[in-house]
């Protein structure tokens, strides 16, 4: 195979990491972005959508579709819970505050990982793919799915952007991110707010990770990687913007995919370290950050 | 005449540190009433107490036989309460129109409401897709009380709306408050500048370390410069 044909691979595979990145840093940003939480958990729900995704899929028998499409459903659905319980019962009783729901978030991490790994233990185990159709292309032939997960990931980013700034929902989230106590003195329930968008963040890691898990395996330690890519994204894209959050996903994505398929694995998570760096001093806010009060 | 908004015996704290102390206060029906008093008298604490932005932890503010700080400070502005911010507190990465949406959606109004608010500042309607923080200090200030209108409040609290206006804005902020009494909107005013105060105010109260000391008919404060002199500092 040439160069071409190979480069093209490279690229495929950088666009499907780029669209599970996406999906998850989405979350991390629009949990920071709104309420200032830096959510060092976030990881542990993209493990826990994995892992409930082989829990829920395996029970279901028939074709691998069905068991998919439960696991699609009701995996964001359980992890969205589970976020939302550790707002009311962490976040909030902190207030929110900025440094001691860093220290919380990571005694959440702790707390998810161990009960991953006593209840579910310490295997990889794959889930089926709801389908496997080989696209032919000249040079060599792709998988369907991995198709499949770049095009879902532009739908939900679409629909994340369409929610945000055409709805009142957007809207009310927004006001929130910009200014808190004057969105409390407009009506604007706060608390309820951030419930929301903590559970909506921890949902859209966990609809990347059963995306995911067809092509890596579930497996208790698999929310680190997740984690420390979502934080370049955010780092690099500025936090809060979700145009940044996409751009940033998609440069680290293909750089991941395409220094991986060249040179290695190594090199592309070194290269994007260096990037974080190189923002953090050249432009603190990063490529599109935005001023917030 | 009958008190549309009564504070008894309010303490609010910032952290530790008490900044309201048994505060006192009469809104009357129709009234302008101005508080005057020193930088870090309590004057806009007061205000957010009020709105439940600064917690009280004793006494009470009874609106239409409610006590606003039982209240969630979300539920609030549902009571008819509005506020303007000192400094505005636009969103100022929403648009003008989007500002004027978060107004409307704080007690459910429509169309007919943002018109109304529209003709009282048309400048704003050939703005609706810009930016917020990029218009001008006279702008952002018309869309700060534009945005409060649109709770079609029976009380407006007011903070410092004239700070770094130019005069000919100044006499606009002047001219809305005074149409606004005229429509049955009592008002809350702080203020720092002393003359737009006498112009405008039914009555004065002077704040002073966290207390009302005293609350007078803006004639006898016009009469007796000693008041200003005493609470404020300035002739």
């Amino acid at each position: 195979m040439g160069f071409g044909p190979y480069f093209l691979l490279a690229s495929l595979e950088g666009l499907v990491t780029a669209a599970v990145l996406t999906l998850t840093a989405l979350g991390l940003s629009l949990v920071f972005g709104v309420m200032r939480v830096v959510n060092v958990a976030h990881g542990e729900f993209f493990m826990l959508g994995a892992v409930l995704a082989w829990a829920i899929s395996t029970a279901f028998a028939g074709h691998p579709s069905i068991g998919f499409a439960a696991a699609l459903l009701v995996s964001p659905l359980v992890v969205g819970g589970v976020a939302l319980l550790a707002e009311r019962l962490v976040l909030r009783r902190l207030n929110y505050d900025p440094e001691a729901t860093i220290v919380a978030t990571i005694g959440l991490l702790y707390i998810v990982q161990q009960l991953a790994l006593t209840f579910y233990g310490p295997d990889a185990r794959p889930v089926q793919a709801p389908f496997n159709i080989r696209v032919t292309l000249p040079w060599f032939g792709y998988s369907g799915y991995k198709l499949a997960v770049i095009a879902a990931a532009i739908v939900l980013v679409i629909a994340t952007w369409l929610v945000l700034t055409r709805t009142k929902v957007g809207l009310v989230m927004r006001a929130t991110q910009y200014d808190r106590e004057t969105a409390q003195a407009f009506g604007i329930p706060v608390d309820r707010v951030y419930a929301g968008v903590f559970a909506l963040g921890a949902m859209l890691a966990a609809i990347a990770a059963v995306l995911v898990v067809p092509i890596q395996q579930a497996h208790y330690l698999m929310g680190r990687d997740p984690l420390l890519l979502s934080f370049i994204v955010v780092i690099i894209g500025g936090l809060g913007s979700l145009r940044g959050t996409v751009v940033a996903a998609v440069l680290i994505g293909l750089s991941d995919g395409i220094i991986s398929v060249f040179f290695s694995p190594t090199l592309a998570k070194m290269l994007a370290t260096l990037l974080v760096a190189l923002v953090l001093v050249f432009r603190p806010q990063g490529l599109f950050g935005a001023a917030t009060r | 005449m009958a008190s549309t908004l009564a504070i008894d015996g309010l303490d609010a704290f910032y952290g530790e540190v008490q900044v309201l102390r048994g505060f006192k206060l009469d809104l009357q029906q129709h009234e302008v009433l101005c508080l005057l008093g020193r930088n870090g008298a309590g004057k806009t604490t007061a205000l957010k107490a009020i709105m439940g932005l600064v917690p009280a932890r004793a006494g009470s503010i009874i609106k239409d036989g409610r006590d606003l700080t039982k209240l969630a400070p979300h539920e609030v502005p549902r009571t008819g309460v509005a506020y303007v911010p000192q400094g505005r507190r636009l969103f100022s990465e929403l648009t003008v129109a989007e500002n004027i949406e978060i107004g409307l959606m704080a007690r459910g109004k429509g169309r007919t409401t943002r018109e109304s608010v529209l003709d009282l500042f048309p400048v704003l309607r050939e703005r609706l897709s810009q930016r917020s923080g990029t218009l001008s200090g006279g702008e952002q200030q018309m869309l700060a009380m534009a945005r409060a209108l649109c709770l079609e409040p029976d009380v407006l609290l007011l903070d410092e709306p004239t700070e770094g206006l130019m005069p000919s804005m100044i006499a606009k902020i002047r001219e809305t408050v005074a149409g606004l009494r005229e429509r049955g909107v009592s008002t809350i005013l702080v203020e720092q500048r002393v003359d737009a105060v006498l112009s405008l105010a039914d009555r004065v109260a002077f704040i002073e370390n966290g207390q009302n000391r005293e609350t007078l008919p803006v004639q006898a404060v016009r009469d007796d410069p000693a008041f200003v002199r005493r609470y404020v500092g300035v002739e």
